[in-house]
């Protein structure tokens, strides 16, 4: 997380290490699976065309079992120190950022590393993933749970679907459309001219750090 | 989350709000209340709605569509054969037609599957079991009825007392319309006061036996008898088979 120090590169900052990039692909590639998956077993008169019922069921429940995974692994481990960062940057939101969202960006920021509206969806996929793992786990071992509760659980399952469904849209929507932003999670850096106009604040503190102590 | 937050003086950064940890315990939080409380909320928009606006609530009236070999056995409404057979004086096979020409029965009622999705209100329309046994006449040693389906797969199996009940049907109609192959069509057993699972679908045969027969699901652990409410009683006769 520093500016790199050859002078050809220096207008690069690192916006996402190598940690980040790997988890976030690996997450999508599990929350693509799954929602692939959702669609036959949603929509019965999608199945048989490719394959049994059984097998994309079986492919639903491990790949939901996995979803976690990606995300708790890099977290943990001595090279989670940029994930742990970014997790506090999210978890803490200035008055300004809480504002600047409920008036639907109209008012004035002095923008963090995600805007609040990045930091939302990120809030968002985190706690789908719990509770679409509960639900998930309860309608698959069904039987240690009363009736009333399968039912709520499908529910559940089902109005998270939509709504993982509408947020994935928009989040894929958002990354084509800012094209220096997508750049980052593929190779991990952004120019600072975009950084002084989208992020400055994380650009500023990255720079403080930088001189160190 | 786990870390301590980032120290800033004051003065040099606004006050910070974990904004990300309410968000998130809010929505794990919706998550359990809709477990608990999913089914009556969807019930009582259902019932306050009907049935028509209830299929637009997620989860509302939605039928998953299940199929054990993964394809639909294709049959038409003229080839369609019902063959019953077994200890019965006169062994029978039904065309579609013979079915309908037989005492109908109707009526509204809920689809419940064992894994917890529900459907209410559905009509269904077809024969009693109940008729189509007298009709053949079963004979004095006989104890239970095996079923089994155009799909090679899918067995089940009810006592005769189970299935004399009235509200047990081999249905030719359902939701108002002819059912549909993907709904077991065109003919299907309906089994009102039991879990989904017991309906079986495309059904090709009915086999009036000495014994019950576990079906498909019941050797793959689910109970024998799968009534709604999940007792055995002496109006819910348990069959016998563990």
């Amino acid at each position: 997380m520093t500016l790199t120090q050859t002078p050809a590169k220096s207008l690069r900052v690192v916006r996402f290490d190598r940690v980040q990039r790997c988890t976030h692909w690996a997450t999508a590639l599990l929350f693509f699976t799954l929602m692939f998956t959702a669609i036959p077993l949603y929509f019965g008169s999608f199945f048989g065309i490719v394959m049994p019922r059984h097998v994309i069921e079986m492919i639903h429940l491990w790949t939901g079992l996995a979803l976690p995974l990606p995300i708790i692994v890099s977290l943990i481990g001595p090279w989670g120190k940029a994930m742990r960062h970014d997790v506090r940057r999210i978890n803490y939101w200035t008055r300004d950022e809480i504002r600047w969202l409920r008036t639907l960006g109209k008012t004035e920021i002095e923008a963090d590393k995600f805007n609040p509206g990045q930091k939302l969806n990120s809030i968002f996929v985190g706690a789908s993933i719990l509770v679409m793992l509960v639900t998930g786990a309860m309608l698959q071992w069904f039987r240690f749970f009363p009736v009333p509760w399968r039912s709520g659980a499908t529910f559940v399952h089902d109005i998270f679907t939509y709504a993982i469904f509408f947020v994935i849209f928009g989040h894929v929507v958002m990354a084509l459309t800012h094209r220096e932003a997508l750049r980052s999670i593929f190779k991990g850096w952004v120019n600072r001219s975009w950084a002084e106009r989208h992020a400055a604040r994380w650009l500023h503190e990255e720079q403080r750090d930088d001189l160190g102590p | 989350m786990t870390e301590q937050s980032p120290r800033v003086a004051p003065d040099e950064f606004p006050k910070r709000v974990n904004v990300g940890r309410r968000v998130f315990l809010g929505l794990s939080a919706l998550g359990a209340l809709g477990i608990a409380f999913g089914n009556s909320v969807q019930n009582f928009v259902g019932g306050a709605v009907g049935s028509g606006l209830g299929g637009l609530l997620p989860g509302g009236d939605r039928f998953r569509i299940y199929s054990i070999t993964g394809t639909f056995p294709k049959i038409t409404r003229v080839k369609y054969r019902l063959k019953v057979s077994g200890l019965v004086d006169q062994p029978t096979t039904f065309t579609l037609a013979d079915l309908q020409s037989m005492p109908k029965t109707s009526f509204t009622k809920a689809f419940q599957c064992v894994t917890g999705w529900r459907v209410p209100d559905v009509h269904w329309e077809g024969v009693k079991l109940s008729d189509i046994l007298d009709r053949v006449g079963v004979q004095s040693n006989a104890v239970a009825v095996s079923f089994d389906s155009y799909d090679h797969a899918d067995t089940e199996s009810l006592t005769l007392d189970q299935a004399h009940l009235p509200d047990v049907i081999v249905a030719y109609s359902m939701l108002g319309a002819p059912v549909t192959t993907e709904h077991g069509g065109p003919v299907r057993l309906y089994v009102a006061p039991m879990f989904g699972y017991k309906s079986l679908k495309w059904l090709s045969g009915i086999r009036v036996v000495d014994a019950v027969e576990a079906g498909f699901w019941e050797q793959n652990g689910y109970p024998i008898n799968g009534w709604l409410d999940g007792t055995t009683g002496p109006d819910n006769p348990d069959p016998g088979l563990t």
